[in-house]
């Protein structure tokens, strides 16, 4: 590995500080399932490695009637052993426990997954269809910025290099909503997503209808994919297959694959709309149990 | 090859038991010593540099960067080493070696000819300086162009690797036959003939993905010079003679130069049975001064060691009516990869001859392309083979309305019928494995879902004999070390000292077995082929034979009687006891003669070096069921069941370790491993993450059923049990997946899009891109 | 070069400190500074557990945590699990049901199935093997293996009634 720097701050202005110091030859360390790995083929070659973990913001999980603040360094296993986290998000759940394997949930954040940026990131297309906000950090103060605008091509995000990813901000499910990801992989475990969908539903009091819906797809563009057609043609469609294959149709649509040694481009093509599907039906029957 | 048989049963007093291995302790604990747990005083860290392209001439290496980085003691690169005295070397029961192939492969000298070839290698105070140094080492490369295909390697005007090559004789010669392959050719009767008598005719084609050992521990060295010129090597490796015979000839150092210890070995399959670093560790070592350890990332491990090889085949089969086999046709084009010997013999030989065919053809091809030079793995070659014959075998019984295993017992080679090379076939089983199949529960259970089918099929493998040798010393408290030189891939230690007690009539618990160094036993032959608990442990026998002896002389001291009037019960009773012939209450113990060998001589031991010609044969058959998602093409293996005959499980719970171990590498390579070359023809699945083994989530439970007949080459009845088991899997997966969803799969892996694309090709839907 | 950080953390129980550069993970650390080569590397990015180690008591690839990151935290090794005369009902396991061949992903097996135990005493087949799916195993093909994992399960079990 190339030689770097380290530092762990305690606050967030030192950590903008040392960021800001840098001049964009720095990274951030969370869980280092990714960072470390990147460095070690050289893949990421930052001068600077600064450690949030001993951050208060970043580690921050909270609950409140507005919704979850997932601090950036919080992991996936202190996330989804959380009861109420566990009960209200669901979807997030599945994501946390597909990220690698149980090992790498003991270090790997929410966080960290939305800024590798990698576009079979396993929880970016929940926090999509979750509605979720990036709360940003930099020297000018704080931004939110939509998940779904938080990676901008594989690899890289939104962040300006003096800028920090301090939380992710869930919304509070809403009566009668539910959420499913799904992803698929050769193997039962372990493997990137060859596809994978993020779906949240709002049916109506009746659960006949939707409301609403919100379709996110990973590994099957540049960037996760919000399908944001896919998901608003099923506002007041009835709860049936119809609706769930259109709206599969829809989000295939937009996906843009391409073929490489995980899978091909008529693969993806198929499964997105395969697994469109299945979130959809995974996301209903939460709802309807809500 | 007429022999008399070797095998004496009797009443097993040890054989058949399943005792803790001692060695496990330290493994359990953390305390067993593995190639990386070597440290030295004043260590330095080595580091390869290695092409980046799959076919390239070397112009320029300048090594003048990496020599200024602070922390870097020495470079090396090809032209370092020395010119090789002997080009080719014998390797055993009739094949042989080139040590030039050898030793440019360590690293090369004028042209690269895989992704990841060595090309040099830096020394430096900590391997992160050594990674740095290495990427300072500058080469300039002619590009050539590559070729990474089997089919396109055979054709005309194909891309040539080398200008002259010395045709592989992996277990048998090939012929040169065309410029980047040798071939090998085997027939019996008159395909033609055979044809027209079919009245079923089942012709395919296969590809199958090149993939690897996949063993968890990676490959490590450290070589260290003496002051009197004399090199040890700590590694961990197959055959520590093996290593030790290649330094010489790489380095040009006498045998007795060089010491060998091997370590504890963290996975080898065949993988490990050869140098790849270590001829650079010795040399940095001699530059510096200093021991050099050397250790290979697990790229590396996957770009540049020795894989197993990917294949294209054509397979033509007929039968009659009622499922009699008449002609098979085979043409076989296997990898050898950058340098000539892949597994094309062990492979066409195993293909068929399980079977009674009385036509055949085998055409097959050792085939050089741009990718690492093919090694051995569990069972070289016959699981490629066994893959696109048993599918075959598989869809001709269909045709005929034959049960799958009827068919197969309709035809089976049994004792006294003739192997394809003419060898007559010993008692081995085939019949009574294939009803064994046909009668277990899992061969008639329901399956219990749509989308779900169960698969057979049915495997041969030859296994080796080749030199071992052991050494037993009876110490004075009657206690025995025993030591041979065979590496323990899997608790062989144990099985050797349970053939030792049962040989010499003593409790288990007062045998220290040991795996000695090169400088601490006779030469002994690697860790392969599935011989160590066969030709080692006849080895052990015969020595212990000469103990009970040499005992039997000390008790006729003792008693001042003749040598012919002492008895020992061992093979009557099972323990040592030595008894008057003419005084049945004169009697000794073992132990009772030990403690009073100084006074009659000294201490007894007693050495042998045994190159038995027994082997045996293994058999097995496995019985698979699979639930195919026919909306993702992924392959749930649900249940699986694995026979095998073993001539005598010595340690039963060590052979059924074995059959869970080889069934699950061969669902790995029949589901998700396989080589991935992007169009650069570098190797982009070079992580564990996208080289994808079985993890525990993906297989069931494996049952096993043990049979045994015993091999009588063998005075225990043992044949050996490793490689076989990873033979049938990926044709069981098949033939099952054909019954969930009635595709024929002649793929490898099956993977889920490759499942896609036969389902889709099924339902008239247009090919797409190939997929990985 | 980075200058070496001075770590403490407290290792196995005891209170123990090494140096590193930052670029050295805590399975270097173990190995090769302070020469506890009881956790092995098998991939060195996170692919096949045989580097698992607890930190503070989670279950960690300790290739993917750096040295440095150890500072003030707790790390329990295959070294800390039990001794040849006191074995680990995990060990004991192993040992008697054949859970091992080789035994190089052994360690990693064991630290991964006390987590596992500590975690969920009883688990059933599938759950042990989808929190084991993390460890890879090239010789054992798991059977046997996740017997030793259910069998230490059922013995820890007992002992704690």
């Amino acid at each position: 590995m190339h030689s770097f720097s380290y530092a762990a701050p305690t606050s967030l202005g030192e950590a903008v500080t040392l960021l800001a110091g840098a001049r964009g030859n720095a990274r951030v360390l969370a869980g280092g399932t990714d960072l470390i790995v990147n460095m070690r083929v050289g893949r990421r070659k930052p001068e600077l490695v600064v450690d949030g973990k001993r951050i208060p913001e970043l580690n921050e999980l909270s609950l409140t009637a507005a919704g979850l603040t997932l601090g950036a360094a919080v992991s996936c296993r202190r996330a989804y052993e959380h009861a109420e986290v566990a009960k209200r998000y669901p979807a997030l759940v599945d994501s946390m426990s597909l990220i690698g394997s149980v090992h790498i949930q003991g270090r790997a954040t929410v966080g960290g997954n939305l800024c590798n940026a990698a576009p079979s990131g396993d929880a970016i297309p929940t926090l999509i269809a979750l509605g979720a906000q990036a709360r940003v950090l930099g020297p000018n103060g704080t931004r939110e910025v939509p998940v779904e605008e938080f990676c901008v091509a594989p690899g890289k995000t939104c962040l300006a290099d003096d800028e920090l990813l301090v939380s992710v901000h869930i919304p509070a499910p809403v009566a009668n909503s539910g959420a499913h990801y799904l992803r698929f992989i050769p193997r039962n475990e372990m493997d990137i997503a060859i596809a994978g969908a993020g779906v949240s539903v709002v049916l109506d009091a009746a659960k006949q209808n939707f409301v609403s819906a919100r379709i996110a797809l990973a590994s099957v563009g540049p960037t996760p994919i919000f399908a944001r057609e896919a998901g608003a043609l099923l506002a007041g469609k009835p709860i049936n297959e119809d609706s769930i294959q259109l709206a599969a149709d829809s989000a295939q649509a937009v996906a843009k694959p391409i073929t490489d040694m995980r899978g091909t481009i008529e693969q993806r093509k198929h499964l997105v709309k395969v697994l469109t599907a299945r979130a959809l039906r995974g996301a209903i029957e939460r709802a309807k149990g809500a | 090859m007429n022999m008399e048989p070797e095998y004496k049963p009797r009443k097993w007093r040890v054989l058949g038991t399943t005792p803790v291995r001692r060695d496990g302790i330290d493994k359990v604990t953390g305390q067993a010593k593995f190639g990386d747990d070597v440290h030295l005083p004043d260590m330095l860290h080595g580091k390869v540099v290695r092409s980046p392209h799959p076919h390239a001439r070397i112009k320029r290496i300048d090594i003048s960067k990496a020599m200024a980085l602070p922390g870097v003691k020495a470079v090396i690169t090809g032209a370092d080493f020395p010119p090789l005295n002997q080009a080719v070397v014998a390797a055993g029961e009739g094949g042989s070696v080139s040590m030039q192939d050898i030793a440019d492969n360590c690293i090369a000298k004028h042209t690269v000819f895989y992704d990841g070839h060595a090309v040099a290698a830096v020394a430096a105070e900590n391997p992160h300086v050594a990674e740095e140094a290495a990427a300072l080492v500058e080469v300039e490369y002619e590009i050539l162009p590559f070729i990474q295909d089997v089919r396109e390697a055979v054709k005309d005007g194909a891309v040539v690797l080398h200008d002259d090559y010395v045709p592989g004789a992996f277990l048998f010669p090939t012929q040169k036959a065309l410029p980047n392959a040798g071939r090998l050719q085997l027939a019996a009767g008159d395909v033609e003939q055979g044809f027209k008598e079919a009245d079923i005719v089942v012709e395919r084609e296969f590809t199958t993905a090149t993939v690897h050992q996949g063993y968890i521990e990676s490959h490590i060295t450290t070589c260290r010079w003496d002051s009197d010129q004399h090199l040890t090597v700590w590694t961990s490796t197959q055959g520590a003679f093996a290593i030790r015979d290649f330094l010489a000839s790489i380095l040009n150092l006498q045998l007795s130069q060089i010491r060998v210890i091997p370590m504890e070995i963290g996975g080898g399959f065949g993988g490990k049975d050869v140098v790849y670093l270590d001829p650079l560790a010795a040399m940095l070592a001699k530059k510096t001064g200093r021991p050099v350890k050397m250790a290979m990332t697990r790229a590396e491990v996957l770009k540049a060691t020795g894989p197993s090889s990917g294949t294209y085949c054509r397979v033509k089969i007929g039968c009659k009516k009622d499922g009699t086999l008449v002609a098979a046709d085979l043409y076989l084009l296997f990898e050898a990869g950058a340098y000539p010997g892949g597994p094309i013999a062990p492979g066409a030989l195993c293909a068929l001859t399980r079977y009674n065919i009385p036509n055949v053809v085998i055409d097959g091809y050792d085939v050089m392309l741009n990718k690492p030079k093919i090694k051995p793995y569990r069972a070289p070659g016959a699981t490629q083979a066994n893959f696109v014959v048993e599918t075959v075998i598989d869809e001709l019984a269909e045709k005929c309305g034959l049960d799958a295993i009827d068919f197969r017992l309709k035809n089976a080679t049994v004792a006294g019928d003739r192997l394809i090379i003419g060898m007559p076939v010993p008692p081995i089983g085939t019949v009574e494995m294939l009803q064994a199949v046909k009668k277990h529960p899992h061969y008639t259970a329901p399956l219990g879902g749509p989308n779900r089918g169960r698969g057979v099929a049915y495997a041969f493998w030859f296994g080796a004999g080749l030199t071992s040798s052991c050494e037993i010393h009876v110490n004075a408290d009657g206690t025995i070390n025993l030591a041979t030189g065979s590496a323990d891939l899997s608790g062989t230690r144990m099985t050797l000292a349970m053939q030792a007690a049962e040989a010499l009539g003593v409790p288990l618990d007062d045998i220290s077995s040991s795996v000695s160094d090169t400088d601490s036993i006779g030469y002994t032959f690697q860790s392969v082929g599935s011989r160590t608990t066969f030709a080692t442990g006849y080895a052990i026998i015969k020595a212990a034979e000469k103990v009970i002896e040499q005992m039997k002389q000390r008790v006729a001291m003792i008693w001042e009687t003749d040598v012919a009037n002492v008895d020992c019960t061992v093979e009557s009773a099972g323990v040592a006891d030595f008894v008057d012939r003419n005084d049945p209450h004169r009697r000794l113990h073992f132990k009772q003669v030990a403690a009073r060998m100084d006074e009659t001589g000294g201490p007894v031991s007693a050495d042998y070096t045994a190159n038995p010609h027994g082997v045996g044969f293994q058999i097995a058959a496995n019985i698979c069921d699979v639930e195919v998602d026919p909306e993702t093409g992924k392959v749930q293996v649900l249940r699986f069941t694995a026979f095998q005959d073993v001539g005598k499980a010595v340690h039963p719970d060590y052979v059924a370790g074995q059959m869970q171990g080889g069934a699950v590498q061969g669902l790995g390579w029949a589901l998700s491993e396989g080589y991935w070359y992007n169009k650069d023809g570098r190797l982009a699945n070079s992580s564990l993450l996208d080289y994808r083994m079985p993890t525990s989530l993906d297989v069931p439970m494996i049952d096993t059923v043990i049979l045994e007949t015993p091999n009588l080459g063998h005075p225990y009845g043992i044949r050996g049990a490793g490689e076989v088991p990873i033979v049938p899997p990926p044709a069981a997966v098949a033939n099952a997946i054909y019954r969930a969803v009635g595709v024929r799969m002649t793929t490898l892996p099956m993977s889920p899009g490759a499942v896609l694309e036969a389902l889709w090709a099924k339902e008239g839907k247009p090919a797409s891109v190939k997929v990985a | 070069m980075a200058k070496k950080t001075h770590v403490e953390t407290t290792l196995n129980g005891e209170p123990r400190e090494f140096l590193a550069e930052p670029r050295q993970s805590l399975l270097e650390s173990l190995r090769d500074v302070m020469f506890l080569t009881g956790t092995k590397e098998g991939c060195n990015d996170g692919n096949c557990g045989a580097c698992s180690v607890l930190l503070d008591g989670v279950l960690v690839n300790s290739c993917c945590v750096l040295g440095v990151e150890a500072q003030g935290r707790s790390i329990e090794t295959v070294e800390g699990l039990g001794t040849a005369d006191n074995l680990h009902p995990l060990q004991q396991a192993f040992l008697e049901e054949t859970g091992m061949q080789c035994g190089i992903c052994t360690p990693g097996f064991l630290m991964a199935a006390k987590a596992l135990l500590q975690k969920n005493p009883n688990p059933s087949e599938d759950e042990a093997r989808l929190w084991l799916a993390g460890n890879l195993c090239r010789c054992t093909g798991y059977d046997k293996l996740i017997r030793a994992v259910l069998k230490a399960g059922q013995v820890m079990a007992k002992e704690a009634a």
